[in-house]
């Protein structure tokens, strides 16, 4: 059976997620890529206030068998970062979804949702 | 292990599947005007030929008698110790460690360099060493840039010249901006650089300011007021420092420096006609992640069982990739190991009795100089062991003195075209008074 993801969060194929409340998004990685990445050691968070452009890179996640860049699931400006993750970044492992979200950002372009997937086809996507 | 030369089939697949015809197709990028045509490779000599041709090209250099040159680089007692240490075959490469675990020796003597340089400086870390004062400068101001996002630098014209030089190569690629805060050089001036230039200089958009302690003309800059103008505008202040002098002066890390750069050639290192150095980086905790170069760690293994390894490799570039805090991921293990040899040698006491000589033997052939109404200090600030001197007709008689074999210091007109008619002087421990009163007789007869 292949893994379940949370229905109301879009996600990119670059594995991350993001949950939309009105104007803000609030952007993590997947419970698949923080099992692919195994022990996650370390987390580059954005400055609050910069601007972040979707799939393009906006912090780096450090894990004890590699470093990966982060891919902005949408465009926006960075309103408030997970600052929990600085001291236990290993959130990213326990609690992917919730408490292990990494930052929020002020949408700029809603349409850009369209360019995301739903539960569905990422479950798809990460089990092939 | 046996050597398996390629024949001339294995070429012939390799060529082929890269789609060339020949070795010369792979360089036809290079355009033919700049290709060597021909080699001129002497003929094979005997190890007494060889041996017979070094010693002729050994005797073309130029020792001189006597030697007031430092400018960055300084002759020091190097004790036996050092050599012997260094000598043993199971440290005697250069090179960084690869495969870095099973030398546990080595990364041994890596992390006592580290501890060794976080209590010289005052700082939380230190690298595993890089090659030399002028690129961990260098390094340290992308590593400012890194850590505020910011691109432009501040840096004083009382930091080494060829340093500066160094920062610009480095900082002309990512195109970094760096803007010069003029140190105060006229006449009867401090020699110093002001924490009003500085902040004259510095705004929101400068990652950091780059000041040296002691400077350029051995001057004691205002390092924490330095600090102060820097932290007004969200830079950092990368100090610049001479070890040696460290066991005299404030630590960086109690004046507010949130990077130290050195050369750390004054331990233990000799003079070689520039090399192999050895540069010194230091940094707070809070910013290892964006520090270059090796970093060795202590640890436990899985019986409890001290150990070291490589730690925090993901800054670096086999891992990093084009994103690593460097492309520089190695260190001068060697000279590292000369530093950390000579440090424990002389210890705290040594190291400050090195500096204290120094410092008298400096106000010695100063006030030498000027008792005999020969020339007299061009800056007023306080100074270390090196000291700016103004000398009417400084250039005929630097050049008559070095006929001599007396070497008068460095020239400054060189470097700082408002400087005409004046030497930078160094002493160290090594200087003998006999030396001194020789120089200044000799300057004396060499109107």
């Amino acid at each position: 059976m292949p893994p379940m993801y949370p229905d109301d969060l879009r996600y990119s194929r670059e594995h991350e997620w993001v949950r939309v409340d009105g104007s803000q998004a609030t952007i993590g990685i997947t419970s698949f890529a923080a099992d692919e990445l195994g022990d996650i050691v370390f987390v580059e968070l954005p400055d609050v206030g910069s601007r972040v452009t979707q799939f393009a890179t906006f912090g780096v996640v450090e894990s004890v068998k590699a470093v990966s860049d982060l891919y902005a699931p949408i465009s926006g400006l960075v309103s408030e970062v997970n600052e929990a993750l600085r001291q236990s970044p290993e959130l990213l492992n326990s609690d992917p979804f919730t408490a292990g979200w990494i930052a929020r950002v002020t949408i700029s372009d809603a349409g850009e949702l369209d360019a995301l997937l739903d539960s569905a086809a990422y479950a798809e996507l990460t089990a092939g | 292990m046996a050597y398996s030369p390629h024949t001339d089939a294995d070429r012939e697949r390799m060529l082929s599947a890269v789609g060339v015809t020949s070795i010369d197709d792979l360089f036809a990028d290079i355009p033919a005007s700049v290709r060597a045509t021909r080699f001129e490779v002497p003929p094979p000599l005997t190890e007494q030929e060889v041996r017979a041709e070094l010693m002729r090209l050994a005797g073309r250099n130029a020792l001189p008698r006597i030697s007031f040159l430092g400018a960055g680089a300084y002759r020091h007692l190097v004790p036996s110790v050092v050599g012997e240490v260094i000598g043993r075959s199971e440290f005697s490469t250069s090179y960084t460690p690869y495969q870095p675990e099973v030398s546990q020796g080595t990364l041994q003597s890596i992390y006592e360099f580290q501890s060794l340089i976080c209590e010289l400086t005052g700082m939380e870390v230190a690298s595993a060493s890089h090659y030399d004062g002028a690129t961990a400068t260098a390094e340290a101001a992308l590593m400012a840039c890194r850590l505020t996002h910011r691109d432009r630098i501040a840096v004083s014209s009382a930091v080494n010249p060829q340093v500066r030089r160094v920062v610009e190569t480095y900082c002309s690629g990512p195109g970094i901006e760096v803007v010069i805060v003029p140190a105060d050089l006229r006449p009867g001036g401090s020699g110093l650089t002001g924490p009003d230039a500085a902040a004259q200089v510095l705004d929101a958009g400068f990652a950091c300011l780059v000041a040296q302690q002691p400077n350029f003309f051995g001057g004691i800059e205002p390092m924490r007021e330095l600090a102060d103008a820097a932290h007004a505008v969200g830079a950092q202040l990368v100090a610049v420092v001479e070890p040696t002098s460290l066991a005299l002066l404030e630590a960086p890390g109690d004046y507010g420096a949130d990077i130290v750069a050195a050369e750390g050639q004054p331990l233990g290192i000799p003079l070689s006609y520039g090399g192999p150095y050895v540069g010194l980086m230091a940094a707070r905790m809070e910013s290892v992640r964006q520090m270059p170069g090796r970093l060795v760690g202590a640890t436990s293994d899985a019986r409890g069982r001290k150990g070291y390894v490589l730690t925090l490799q993901a800054r670096e570039q086999h891992i990093r990739r084009e994103k690593a805090a460097s492309n520089i991921c190695t260190n001068q293990a060697l000279c590292a190991l000369a530093a950390t040899t000579y440090l424990t040698a002389v210890g705290p006491a040594g190291l400050r009795e090195v500096a204290d000589l120094s410092m008298i033997q400096a106000r010695h052939l100063a006030a030498a100089i000027e008792a005999a109404g020969l020339g007299k200090r061009r800056f007023s600030a306080p100074y270390f062991a090196e000291v700016a001197v103004q000398l009417p007709d400084a250039a005929r008689r630097h050049a008559l003195l070095a006929q001599q074999g007396i070497v008068a210091g460095l020239l400054l007109e060189f470097e700082y075209p408002e400087l005409g008619d004046t030497v930078l002087l160094a002493a160290t421990e090594l200087t003998r008074d006999e030396e001194i009163d020789a120089f200044v007789a000799a300057l004396g007869a060499t109107p």
